[in-house]
Formats: structure tokens, C-alpha cells, sequence
């Protein structure tokens, strides 16, 4: 069963709804024994980073992520559930995050309209290997997804992204180590091409 | 590089679409949910619903339109009308909407925005300003134009910005129904002054008039109604013209087409 991990913030719902239209069912919730019988975990994410990882705390969520993705359980983070995943983040004064990639989260220039709100691209790497990540499966590359955020993530290890998007500054748009997957972008607005993202982990969570 | 987005609105009013002039001689145009999926599979880049029911008792059906269109339609909406306070941004969230629109709420209580926008982040929170030109000026006006506030539009998207808001949907009320094409005047004067997106509505009728927002008006987002209700224009129909022109637009079906003819 995949579980999308309920952490009081954003709109679990839509990543839901997005799941069950590819055919798998998922249960939204914040119970650690819950998380841990999983067969893969979603971390979505709308909302401040210091509200969301203080409630990952205080739920005692923190360990039991950290602990599946060191099994190797597949774990996708969404938008600011990809930001959690990294060592800190500067939005709103300097907060530390679960620390599972070493990695900073920073805002985006004031050169720019922030939130980065809308359809943007997203070009593949490849700089580490040529293996296609598995929930990019068919998905060709410069396909358009839905973002919005004011902040992104600087990852310390340049060989996981695994793919970036130019909005004046080119930052990483989507990472991937193993069986840990981040995507910046939301696949569950992002129409055919992020349900068939969605469709893709689905897959994994059956391994 | 970002794309520019085409947004169609509907009217909804006790869970129909309907299209008036000016808020005013409603006809019904369909059903939101079937036309939404329509214009998702079109490749609309976003969805706004405008729910215009006048009585609050009536008001749970917007509610169960929300649900079941998150259950249905995978590209983001936003849901505004009548969005009075944070119980109520909560609800429409909450069933699934991706944004709440406020507009007479925002101006009779400006620190609604702030309270919303650190509840729920700011890319939920859209303040929707409709303005009416007076001698050389914008003004906005509430209650669906029907009530002026002394504000000028182009303050009051600064003011916002800084409570705040994520987006500004911006809507002339003159050009609103009329078809004439956009208040280009208004939209890049607000655009230029504020940091955050800019949805232009009001006055699209021909693909030109978009064009003429989203370049000379410097709009991040086209928003129009009647001109996809009707079929007058398909939206592929005004990205492949505005694509041609050299905007930035998303046409996916068009790319992977061409990728699969380079194998």
C-alpha cells in the first residue's frame, strides 16, 4: 500500500485523487506504524517549510522516513516534500530538514516573479549515468510540468538530479538516488505526463 | 523558460455554467466538470471557477463541485466568488480546490490576505482586483462592480503583494463581455509594478487580443470565457497561433508528436 504521508499541511487530496485515476489506492496518514508497514511512501507538499518539519517532528514521522529510505523503500517528495528531504532551508530564517540528502533549500532571486508559478520544462541531465530513472519512464525529455515555489533545492551531490528547469536561474528540477525520488514540480496538476509519473512509482511500490 | 498560460473561466451559478455580459443576462452553458475535463484534455493550462450563486444556503454546491472536479481533473483551479473569510478559503481548499480567489473580502478586510497567505502559503491566496477606468485612471470596484472604493487599481495591487497574495487576477471591468480585446493599459501598468503573477481577464474576442495581453501587456496568464464556451476559438487553436508568434506556451502533444517523428 502506498502512504502519503499526512503531515497537517497541503492538499493530500489532490495527490489522492491523481493516484487512484492510474489505479492505486493510498491511504493519507501521520500513524509511524502506519508508515512503516508501507510499501512506498509519498511526501507531499504545499505550506512553510518550518511548520511542516516541525510537525514531522512532533509527530515522530522524522525517524521513520529517514529510517525507510535507508531500507531502500521507495519514497517520492513533492514540491516542499522534496525541500524537507535536505540538510536546511532558508525560507523564513534557517531551519534544519530530515537531512536524508545533504543539500540546502534557498529562495529564488528577486530578478525573478516569485512564487515560479506555472508550466515550466524540465531537461534531463544525465551527467552521472544514462539509466532512465523508472518514474520517468516515457516521459520524453523537455516535457512541461506544473511548479510553484519561491524556493528550491541546491543538492551538495550534483550526480542525483536528475533533471533542471531555466527560470533565469537554472535550478534542480527533479532528483533521484536509488529508490528516492524528488520532484519540484506537482505531477498531480501536471496532467497525462504527471499521472504517468505517478503511475510509474505506483510500479515500484508493487516491487 | 516559463509559459504563458491560458486559462478558460467559468461561471458557475447553483452548479451550472452560465455566461452573462457584464454579470448580468445568464445563459447556461453546461456542465462545469464535463467542461473542465474538455478543456484539460485541450491542454488549458489552468482552470478558474467563478461561482456567481447570489444565496449562501445554496452555496454547499459549489463545495461538492470542487470535490468532484479534484476527482476528475488533474491540472490546477482556483475557485472564487463570494470567499468572505478564512473558514470559508478553508472549505474550498480542503474539497480540493488548488487556489481561492478573494475580491470584496480582500478590500474590506486587506489583512484577510496576510492571515490566508500564512495559513495556507501564498500560492494559494489569488486576489482577484476588477477595475473601471475613471478619466485617466483605474479604480477598483466591489460587489461585482457595482460599488466603487476610492482605491487605485494600481495601488492596491502593490498593497497586496506586499499582504501577501500570491497571484493577482486582474479583470477590467469596461472591457469585461464587450470583446473588444484586454485593457492593455491597465494590465502592463499593474504588471510592471508588482512581482507576482498577473492573470489579465476581460474583453477576450479575438486570438489577436491575447497575443496583445500576454506580450504587450505583459500578463503572465490569459484568462477567457465566452470565446472557448462557444468554440469560437479552441485553445490548441490560440496556443498554435500564439506559439507561431513566438510566445512561450506549453503544447505537449505537439512536442511529443515531433519527438516520435526524429526517431
Amino acid at each position: 500500500m502506498i502512504v502519503i504521508i499526512d503531515y497537517g499541511m497541503g492538499n493530500l487530496k489532490s495527490v489522492q485523487n491523481a493516484f487512484a485515476k492510474v489505479g492505486y489506492k493510498t491511504v493519507i496518514t501521520d500513524e509511524p506504524n502506519q508508515i512503516k508497514k508501507a510499501s512506498a511512501l509519498v511526501l507531499p507538499g504545499v505550506g512553510a517549510f518550518r511548520d511542516a518539519i516541525k510537525s514531522l517532528k512532533d509527530k515522530k514521522i522524522d525517524e521513520e522516513l529517514i529510517e525507510a529510505t535507508r531500507r531502500g523503500k521507495p519514497f517520492l517528495g513533492i514540491c516542499l516534500g522534496m525541500q524537507l528531504l535536505q540538510t536546511f532551508s532558508e525560507e523564513g530564517g534557517f531551519f534544519e530538514g530530515l537531512n536524508i540528502i545533504s543539500g540546502k533549500v534557498k529562495k529564488l532571486p528577486s530578478s525573478v516573479k516569485c512564487p515560479h508559478l506555472g508550466w515550466d520544462k524540465i531537461k534531463f541531465s544525465h551527467n552521472s549515468n544514462h539509466n532512465i530513472n523508472p518514474i520517468f519512464r516515457d516521459v520524453p525529455d523537455e516535457s512541461y510540468f506544473y511548479f510553484v515555489h519561491s524556493y528550491y533545492c541546491e543538492v551538495d551531490n550534483r550526480k542525483i538530479i536528475y533533471s533542471t528547469t531555466d527560470y533565469g536561474l537554472v535550478f534542480t528540477s527533479s532528483i533521484w538516488k536509488d529508490n528516492l525520488f524528488g520532484v519540484q514540480f506537482h505531477p498531480e496538476k501536471s496532467s497525462t505526463l504527471g499521472l504517468k509519473i505517478l503511475k510509474n512509482f505506483g510500479e515500484l511500490s508493487k516491487c | 523558460m516559463l509559459t504563458k498560460r491560458i486559462i478558460p473561466c467559468l461561471d458557475v451559478n447553483k452548479g451550472r455554467v452560465v455566461k452573462g455580459t457584464k454579470f448580468i443576462n445568464l445563459i447556461d452553458e453546461g456542465d462545469p466538470i464535463e467542461m473542465a475535463s474538455f478543456y484539460e484534455k485541450e491542454e488549458a493550462d489552468e482552470l478558474v471557477f467563478l461561482d456567481i450563486t447570489a444565496s449562501w444556503e445554496k452555496r454547499n454546491i459549489i463545495i461538492e463541485l470542487v470535490e468532484k472536479t479534484a476527482e476528475k481533473v488533474f491540472i490546477p483551479f482556483t475557485v472564487g466568488g463570494g470567499i468572505r473569510n478564512l473558514e470559508d478559503i478553508y472549505y474550498v481548499l480542503r474539497a480540493g480546490a488548488d487556489k481561492v480567489s478573494i475580491n470584496t473580502a480582500a478590500v474590506l478586510n486587506p489583512s484577510l490576505i496576510r492571515e490566508a497567505s500564512l495559513k495556507f502559503g501564498c500560492s494559494t491566496i489569488v486576489v482577484a482586483i476588477d477595475a473601471v477606468k475613471i478619466d485617466s485612471d483605474w479604480e477598483v470596484v466591489i460587489n461585482g462592480g457595482r460599488t466603487r472604493t476610492d482605491l487605485k487599481a494600481i495601488d492596491w495591487a502593490k498593497k497586496v503583494e506586499e499582504l501577501g497574495a500570491g497571484e493577482i487576477l486582474l479583470t477590467s471591468m469596461d472591457k469585461d463581455g464587450t470583446k473588444e480585446g484586454y485593457d492593455i493599459e491597465l494590465t502592463k501598468m499593474v504588471s510592471e509594478n508588482v512581482n507576482i503573477p498577473i492573470i489579465a481577464s476581460g474583453g477576450a474576442g479575438e486570438l489577436e487580443h491575447l497575443y496583445e495581453v500576454l506580450v504587450k501587456g505583459k500578463a503572465d496568464a490569459a484568462l477567457a470565457a465566452s470565446i472557448f464556451h462557444k468554440k469560437e476559438y479552441s485553445i490548441p487553436k490560440v496556443k498554435e497561433f500564439l506559439g507561431q508568434r513566438g510566445v512561450e506556451i506549453r503544447l505537449a502533444k505537439e512536442k511529443i508528436k515531433s519527438e516520435k517523428n526524429n526517431r
